[in-house]
């Protein structure tokens, strides 16, 4: 993926680019505004990450410019100000997603890859398979080696979030803010026993497990190697 | 403000004192002029009747009893037809010889003075006549009697009495108009003051209360309570920016030593090293990191007034989700979490900070309460407000901690052995304060309920 990251921090910068380029990505680097606008308008990108505080030019305005010359260019805000009012001013800015400072790296990625990854409009599938796990999102039926599984409304949104999400690492905050739609710190490990009860629903009776936990990062659905 | 409140001011009494003092003031100095003006007109009356007396005396001295009748009925058809003298001459053996009243009146005499009702059949006039007279002995035994019908002097008396009357009620009526109005004045103003006071307890610090250029006592009190606000607003920017300033210091170096903790644990997971000690320094880190975050939040919460996030948005269905998200972990301790909500409320509200508030109290029941317990989060909608019950069969919470458990970082003994921080309430109350409204700990025999009360708001303000 070719991520442009706007960051005018050069410890930060440093250590998100390299991160970036260990995981595999191209990046491309600003550490101001106007260079890092002039780059996101000229060059092809497939994710932009923001800094919300940059000299000379604040973050929203650059996505409010993107946004109005109709780019297309997934956003990842970066904020150092961990208030919910900053991200509902991000978003509404034309922002996709947003994750205050400090962050754990795997957060990032995972947010940076999803936003990369998003299927444009348009293309949503309603038939989503992942190895014999199929389900059908219209009429809400869900299968695995041609076995019938009953999911609560809950499990079905998170299977759903899985599966469009196979592959890649999907963190506890990315399923608490999709799947549930609220923003907030849940202080306990409520996440993981919504998990589970998915686990033992869709792999407990099967050979090879498809849900996987991925240590100190979140979970991934991915097929059995 | 109401009627009842207006009344109870304490200017409102003072001019009400003020009012009665001042009528009572004016009722004495009424009553001493009523009583002093109705002394002289009697005292003018009997001395014309002693007058009278001595000058008739002198003419039966001089004139004898033919000279005598003579001017009395000279007297009498002078004043006629309704004079108010009054005249009696009888001779020795009291048979009247001349006179315009046709006997001596049946009453005693009090130091000479006799006063008596007039006999209607002297008059013309059918209303009763009291008078006042004077006995005097003539020598040779014949018998004067002078005096005067004072009907005329009584409702004369009458008129003063009934304009005096009228004076003090007029005094009260004005008095009290005037006790109204300055009372009303002086309280619009005090309102004013005690407005702002409320929008200011209520979180709006910018609040201030207007000044006028008259430059009079309440415009220096006012003017003196807004420099006071300067001064705490000032502080209070102080302390923030203190702790906002530590936290972003502190946030800073732990963020690093995160990250590389993080590389060194990239860096051990390929040559083997030591992993399981890393990944607990690293989960040290977050779960400081997260304390940080929680205080900041709640510090943010607690400073600005945030209404940006704020939306119209159905409370039954945030309740549901945030017990829809806590059942499993209940279920784990085989608790029975049940939602009651009577009808879809609506409510004006922060989204995700009502949700984060739910989920805290939510989280707190299922920690405290033992394995197989209950736990009940029900909604009620009042007028002007919402509930929102959080109750447990747990251990509850002590009287005297009831306070305590809203401060941060605060932990009852019995909560100690139990993960968690102590911000979970603080940032329930930080919430309830965004919402102008307030959150309490009442007693669930057994158990505790902590309840959330909202005012309902319009999306405008």
């Amino acid at each position: 993926m070719r991520i442009l990251l706007i960051e005018d921090d050069p410890e930060a910068s440093r250590y998100i680019s390299r991160g970036l380029r260990e995981a595999g990505h191209v990046v491309a680097l600003a550490d101001n505004g106007p260079d890092g606008l002039s780059m996101a308008s000229d060059e092809e990108h497939d994710v932009l990450i923001v800094d919300r505080m940059l000299p000379s030019m604040d973050g929203l305005s650059i996505i409010e410019t993107l946004r109005s010359q109709n780019s297309p260019l997934p956003i990842l805000i970066l904020s150092a100000l961990g208030d919910l009012e900053d991200r509902v001013l991000g978003l509404r800015a034309g922002g996709d997603d947003y994750l205050p400072k400090p962050f754990a790296f795997e957060e990032l990625l995972a947010r940076v890859e999803a936003l990369g990854r998003r299927p444009g409009p348009g293309s949503l599938t309603t038939e989503l398979v992942v190895a014999d796990l199929e389900m059908d999102v219209l009429t809400r039926k869900v299968q695995r080696a041609n076995q019938s599984i009953t999911l609560q409304p809950r499990e079905f949104r998170l299977l759903e979030y899985l599966m469009r999400h196979s592959g890649q690492v999907v963190t506890r905050t990315m399923l608490l803010e999709n799947v549930w739609d609220y923003h907030f710190d849940p202080q306990t490990n409520v996440i993981d026993v919504h998990v589970s009860r998915l686990r033992a629903k869709i792999d407990r009776d099967f050979d090879k497990p498809l849900l996987h936990t991925v240590r100190g990062a979140g979970y991934m659905l991915r097929e059995p190697e | 403000m109401n009627r009842s409140s207006f009344l109870a001011s304490s200017t409102f009494r003072l001019a009400l004192l003020y009012v009665i003092l001042f009528t009572v003031s004016v009722l004495l100095i009424f009553t001493l002029i009523y009583w002093s003006s109705v002394r002289y007109m009697a005292s003018q009356s009997d001395s014309a009747i002693q007058t009278e007396i001595q000058t008739l005396s002198e003419r039966y001295e001089t004139r004898g009893v033919p000279g005598l009748r003579r001017l009395i009925l000279d007297r009498i058809t002078r004043q006629q037809p309704t004079g108010s003298s009054l005249y009696l001459l009888s001779d020795p053996l009291g048979r009247p010889i001349v006179g315009n009243i046709s006997r001596w009146p049946q009453v005693n005499a009090e130091d000479g003075w006799l006063n008596f009702n007039l006999d209607t059949s002297d008059r013309d006039d059918p209303e009763l006549h009291p008078a006042r007279a004077r006995r005097f002995q003539l020598s040779g035994g014949f018998q004067l009697l002078v005096g005067q019908d004072i009907h005329e002097l009584k409702s004369a008396q009458r008129r003063i009495i009934t304009a005096l009357s009228w004076g003090v009620i007029l005094t009260l009526v004005l008095g009290l108009a005037g006790g109204f109005f300055i009372s009303r004045t002086m309280l619009a103003r005090l309102e004013i003051i005690n407005e702002t006071s409320q929008r200011i307890i209520a979180g709006d610090m910018k609040q201030r209360i207007p000044v006028s250029p008259r430059q009079d006592e309440f415009d220096r009190l006012s003017g003196n309570l807004n420099q006071m606000l300067d001064q705490i607003q000032k502080l209070m920017d102080g302390i923030r920016q203190v702790s906002d300033n530590i936290a972003h210091d502190l946030k800073t170096p732990l963020f690093r030593l995160r990250q590389k903790l993080e590389a060194m644990n990239v860096e051990a997971g390929s040559s083997g090293g030591h992993t399981e000690a890393l990944q607990g320094a690293l989960a040290e880190a977050d779960r400081l990191l997260n304390l940080f975050n929680a205080l900041l939040r709640i510090a943010r919460l607690e400073s600005e007034s945030r209404k940006t996030a704020m939306t119209m948005l159905s409370l039954s269905e945030l309740a549901g989700d945030v017990a829809e998200l806590y059942e499993p972990l209940a279920e784990e301790k085989s608790q029975s979490l049940s939602v009651e909500t009577p009808k879809s409320i609506s409510l004006f509200a922060d989204r995700d900070m009502l949700f984060q508030a739910l989920a805290n109290l939510l989280d707190n029941a299922v920690k405290y309460t033992p394995e197989g317990g209950d736990i009940r989060l029900s909604l009620s909608s009042q007028e002007h407000s919402v509930s929102i019950r959080v109750c447990d069969s747990g251990p509850g919470v002590a009287l005297d901690q009831r306070e305590k458990v809203f401060h941060r970082f605060y932990r009852t003994d019995t909560s100690r052995s139990t993960p968690g921080n102590g911000l979970g309430l603080s940032l329930v109350k930080a919430v309830a304060r965004l919402h102008d409204g307030r959150v309490s700990l009442l007693d669930n025999h057994p158990g505790l309920c902590v309840e959330l009360s909202l005012p309902r708001r319009n999306p405008e303000h």
